[in-house]
């Protein structure tokens, strides 16, 4: 990388910088975040970032940056922290990452940039999310994007989907002259962003300044369009005079478990229950018209240990539930879920009953949940995810009271798209087919990447497709080769 | 935004709207639907799509007052905007050559069940349509339905026009009478849609209902619109909304449907009062108003 070469702008020497403690993020107390929707993070300030920054060991070969879905290069902007450069710090960042202010507060770094941190074999690792986040937030405080200038070329791409990956997508090619157009099938931009992650962890200002910042570099958006609906595939290409196109439509249909009982009233998918709150503003009814069901006193559970479900419990709590569990059939060290999202529902009073799953919801007869009728589990073989198999313990069945369960195991493929663009190849579980490398279906013209390809991930993985596929697209419109 | 460039109430409390949407025009399939919403606050409403006309790249839908965002759009008139459109949504009718088509619209569902009857004619069935309505009022699309069927009958609940009785009485006649059926689709209420798949089961002829269940994105992200068909789930908005009706647990429709009775309640109740302290013009159009109808009754 740039830096290797020439001296170290850090004033701490080497040996002193193991010294310094990872700064701790600040955080609005759990006994108060608890009933609010504000967010959790409240960010770091100049002095600690800079603190944060200066433990960085330089490293001459970063893994940080191997381990980043979209290539961050953490050296050069941490750096830049470190001399007080911060707006320098945020374009570094942009040159791969479109959307830092999102991924600075979304990622799980632990699995990634600070995974491999050489801090980590001896302390805890630098704060790289942090950091990221930091730099993200002064850009936008100062108000001062560079936008990138670039020379037309006359090329037209139509993106499908406007969550993390069409958007890194649609930044990824806007930089590169070409004509972005995103489409969205939904009333507000940013996909998962702003249906899915609730506000206490992603504020929607965040999401639209992200977005605002695109719109600034020419990326159009044109909302309610349900691409295979609306419009097809072939019809972009062929009557709209799109020359390429991105499929990035994201998770799909909810799953459910299909126990008895999954239709009483009171049993959501995590889908529709955190929609009603992040897109449509529920908990703001009556300002807001979109109903739900009333948490103010409730117990409410949500089943599946993933970002989604704690995402949906800790909401629940917010909005007054008197008792808040995650049911998760296997064990603390199998759970999805990021580990700061874990210890913060943790701290808020989450209650999570591990090695548990529902067999049957139980209503009062008139169609409204009661129960969930619950097994403990024990760890068996590893099954084919790698991951010991949860094993039903015999005469273990007791009732949980509730008076909502939200469903948070997984999705599966949404059709809609796959079955109105023929000769789109698809796999037997009905996502569809694209190269790992280059992001490109079995259509000419044609790239997916995110979820609709790998099925449920993070959004860093999606932007991470999304970034191959913007450089795999700028290379078919130059070369027009397929 | 799309615009509204006609307005005309087809009965008391049912309004037609002819709306821009050039790319739903061009698209639209008898049997789909779209999505609205209003304003910034409001909710998001599946409701019929009764035609659309892609030369001059329009829709119309037609609009059953009943909650507060009905309400609020029938409201609305010529030159007015709506927030957002989205469709066309759904799988489109199946529509082939049955041999006899037997088309019920009930009420408001009259206006989803009209382009449906009309394909089947197209493709060359004999269609024979029963509508049925509360009242003579509430009778809709009366000379459409009749222009695209070999036989239009009508009944009204209390008899003050045509027949007093109701569809499934209709529908029994013609199986007395010997009539042959291939295949009989059923679009209104949801007790109505029951009562022609409880006929029709035991007559063994093939039965087809569109669902009107809660919804929210209609594209198959948010399940809210999962209805049980053979005992497992479906998503109307994805798999339907048109199901085979003998195979459709209408009792968990209903219950699902009740779901949020209480918050429609307060939102239209709340609703007509700001209107009532802001009338002070004009008097309020008297519109008969079921009470017990969720705003997703539209379609």
């Amino acid at each position: 990388m740039s830096t290797t070469t020439k001296k170290s702008q850090n004033p701490l020497p080497m040996k002193e910088r193991m010294k310094v403690p990872r700064q701790l993020m600040p955080e609005q107390p759990a006994e108060l975040r608890a009933h609010n929707f504000e967010e959790v993070n409240l960010g770091y300030d100049t002095d600690l970032a800079q603190q944060e920054a200066m433990r960085c060991l330089e490293c001459a070969k970063p893994t940080c940056t191997d381990n980043c879905p979209v290539g961050v290069d953490v050296k050069a902007f941490v750096e830049r922290i470190v001399i007080g450069d911060f707006l320098g710090a945020a374009a570094k960042i942009r040159e791969s990452n479109v959307l830092p202010a999102v991924t600075g507060r979304v990622c799980p770094q632990e699995d990634q940039c600070e995974g491999t941190c050489l801090l980590s074999k001896k302390v805890k690792p630098l704060g790289i999310g942090y950091l990221e986040r930091f730099v993200a937030d002064y850009e936008q405080r100062m108000g001062t994007h560079i936008l990138p200038s670039v020379t037309p070329t006359g090329k037209k791409v139509a993106v499908v989907g406007s969550g993390p990956s069409g958007l890194t997508v649609a930044g990824d090619l806007i930089q590169k002259g070409h004509k972005v157009r995103v489409f969205e099938a939904l009333h507000e931009v940013g996909g998962v962003l702003v249906y899915g992650i609730p506000e206490f962890r992603l504020p929607k200002q965040i999401v639209r300044e992200q977005i605002e910042y695109m719109r600034q570099m020419g990326v159009e958006f044109e909302t309610d369009v349900v691409v295979g609906r609306t419009i097809t595939i072939d019809e972009l290409l062929e009557e709209e005079g799109f020359d390429a196109v991105y499929i990035g439509t994201g998770a799909g249909l909810p799953q459910f478990m299909n126990i008895p009982g999954e239709h009483f009233n009171g049993v959501y998918s995590a889908n529709e229950f955190l929609t009603r709150i992040n897109l449509m503003k529920a908990y703001k009814f009556p300002v807001y018209d979109e109903p739900m069901l009333d948490l103010k006193g409730r117990d409410v559970a949500v089943i599946g240990g993933g970002n989604t479900a704690l995402d949906a419990i800790r909401s629940a709590l917010r909005l007054g539930a008197r008792k808040a569990y995650v049911i998760y059939r296997r064990s603390d060290a199998e759970m999805p879920a990021r580990a700061e999202e874990v210890h913060h529902a943790r701290q808020e009073g989450i209650d999570f009953q591990m090695l548990t799953a529902p067999v049957e919801f139980i209503s009062d007869g008139k169609g409204w949940l009661t129960a969930a009728r619950c097994v403990r589990m024990e760890l068996g073989e590893p099954d084919a995810s790698g991951r010991r198999r949860p094993v039903p313990m015999q005469g273990s069945e007791f009732d949980l009271p509730l008076s909502v369960a939200v469903i948070a195991i997984g999705t599966s493929a949404n059709p809609i798209v796959q079955s109105t663009t023929p000769g789109l190849g698809t796999n037997k579980r009905g996502y569809i087919q694209a190269s790992e490398e280059t992001q490109r279906t079995t259509r000419k013209g044609v790239f997916a990447g995110g979820d609709i390809v790998t099925g449920s991930a993070t959004v860093i993985l999606a932007m991470g497709a999304g970034r191959r596929a913007a450089k795999s697209i700028h290379e078919y419109l130059t070369t027009g080769e397929w | 935004m799309f615009k509204i460039i006609d307005a005309e109430f087809l009965a008391p409390g049912i309004k037609r709207f002819v709306i821009e949407a050039p790319r739903i025009a061009r698209k639209q399939k008898p049997g789909q639907f779209v999505i609205l919403r209003i304003y910034e606050e409001g909710e998001r409403i599946p409701v019929t799509i009764e035609n659309s006309d892609p030369e001059r790249g329009t829709i119309s839908i037609v609009v059953q007052a009943a909650g507060k965002t009905t309400h609020l759009l029938n409201s609305l008139n010529t030159g007015d905007q709506i927030l957002d459109v989205v469709g066309p949504l759904g799988k489109p009718s199946e529509i082939r050559n049955y041999g006899t088509a037997v088309v019920v619209g009930g009420g408001v569902g009259t206006a989803m069940a009209y382009p449906t009857a009309a394909a089947l004619k197209r493709a060359g069935n004999r269609v024979l349509s029963i509508v049925g309505a509360r009242n003579k009022e509430l009778v809709i699309l009366e000379r459409e339905m009749r222009d695209v069927s070999d036989a239009l009958m009508i009944t009204t609940d209390d008899g003050s026009y045509a027949d007093k009785g109701f569809v499934t009485d209709k529908l029994r006649q013609l199986i007395q009478n010997g009539t042959r059926i291939d295949l009989v689709i059923a679009i209104g209420p949801i007790v109505m849609m029951k009562a022609i798949a409880d006929l029709t089961r035991k007559e063994n002829i093939h039965t087809v209902v569109s669902l009107n269940p809660i919804m929210i994105d209609g594209t198959g992200m948010c399940g809210g619109c999962r209805v049980l068909i053979d005992g497992k789930s479906e998503f109307a908005c994805v798999d339907g909304p048109e199901f085979d009706a003998h195979r459709v647990d209408f009792s968990v429709l209903v219950q699902r449907n009740s779901m949020y009775r209480d918050a429609e309640q307060r939102s239209l109740s709340e609703f007509h009062r700001c209107k009532t302290e802001a009338a002070t013009q004009e008097p309020e159009h008297a519109v008969a108003v079921a009470p017990t109808i969720r705003q997703g009754d539209q379609r």
